[in-house]
């Protein structure tokens, strides 16, 4: 399937308009985050899970990214999807990738994104009695605790 | 769905006990006082030193003692990021600090020397501490890297210690990014400097002038 099959499809089962630049760039909302996880995998055959991060956009909320690929016919899909100001919880994808585990939990550790449906969501990089989600834009790198400045 | 909650598996660490940075402080300045003394030798040269002419001998214990701990520097075998290659550099053969009596020595309850080489973690601290505490008193740091010494270009990071004399107290800096073998090795010329006049100062090494003496 070429990218501009999967445009098509992605416009007649979503009525998402994906971007394509280095890849397909697709904004999803947060209720349909696990149905087009599943789509992409299924129907796009992309089953390699490469990664998974967050975006902190300050007042506007967080933002969930993450690449996912079919290495046989080079497609590249990035998903995206917008959190509200303040709010922290999104679907897994943990159901349809066993990639995803880890770097949810990554997520979370660093920008406290609760993924709801994780089996085993802690700490995976911090240890466990960190205070706070060091990648959030609000974050306070020097503030000070003891014995450490 | 729930949030699990964290649980601590690593014992409390050791930098816990501090409550505050005022009291950590503290410690270090009572520390300087007694630090890198042992009560052994001093109860020795106390004794010695209240025969007739017993001065004389003191002194020339005090000397020969240190000449026997300036000459048998053992490092701890202790590597933290790419600082280490150069500390391996330095100890391997074209540079080769065993002619100075430095053997790089796996067992930290046997060495005399910590070389913190690299960025030292918030979460790695505790157990560089650790390991400090494991050495036998006289021991010596040398803060080697720009890591070492005060974050170096990690300083603003989240997770990094801004320098290791925060965690241990340290006595010779060695600046670079990574610094050289000869670097490090003017570096420890300088540390085996400190250990020659540590005793008959009484005080750290840092306080005292090794040219002075």
């Amino acid at each position: 399937m070429t990218p501009a099959d999967a445009r098509v499809l992605i416009k007649e089962r979503f009525g998402l308009e994906a971007v394509a630049d280095a890849g397909l760039t697709v904004s999803v909302p947060l209720e349909r985050w696990q149905d087009f996880g599943r789509f992409v995998r299924d129907e796009l055959g992309c089953r390699y899970f490469n990664w998974l991060s967050a975006v902190d956009w300050k007042d506007q909320g967080l933002e969930v990214v993450c690449r996912i690929e079919n290495l046989e016919t080079a497609l590249v899909v990035f998903m995206r999807t917008r959190l509200a100001a303040g709010q922290t919880a999104c679907p897994t994808l943990t159901g349809l990738y066993r990639g995803a585990d880890w770097m949810e939990r990554e997520c979370y550790d660093m920008f406290g994104v609760v993924f709801e449906g994780h089996p085993d969501l802690r700490r995976i990089l911090l240890s466990d009695d960190w205070v706070g989600y060091p990648l959030r834009k609000d974050y306070a790198v020097d503030t000070a605790f003891a014995p450490y400045r | 769905m729930e949030v699990k909650k964290p649980i601590p598996q690593i014992p409390a660490p050791v930098w816990t006990e501090f409550k505050d940075l005022q009291e950590w402080e503290k410690y270090h300045q009572s520390r300087a006082e007694d630090d890198k003394t042992s009560n052994a030798l001093a109860s020795i040269a106390d004794a010695i030193h209240h025969m007739p002419g017993g001065w004389i001998v003191t002194t020339s214990t005090e000397k020969i003692f240190n000449w026997a701990r300036k000459s048998s520097i053992w490092p701890v075998t202790f590597g933290l990021a790419c600082c280490a290659i150069e500390m391996m550099a330095t100890f391997a053969s074209r540079f080769d600090v065993e002619r100075f009596g430095m053997v790089p020595w796996a067992s930290p309850r046997h060495s005399d020397l910590m070389i913190v080489s690299g960025t030292v973690t918030i979460k790695m601290a505790p157990m560089l501490k650790r390991i400090y505490d494991q050495m036998p008193d006289p021991k010596w740091v040398v803060s080697m890297g720009s890591c070492a010494n005060s974050g170096g270009p990690f300083r603003h990071g989240y997770h990094v210690v801004k320098g290791v004399d925060r965690v241990v107290p340290v006595d010779v800096y060695v600046p670079g990014c990574p610094p050289t073998p000869d670097s490090l090795m003017y570096g420890l010329l300088k540390l085996q400097d400190q250990v020659k006049v540590f005793q008959q100062t009484g005080k750290r090494s840092a306080s005292s002038d090794p040219r002075g003496a």
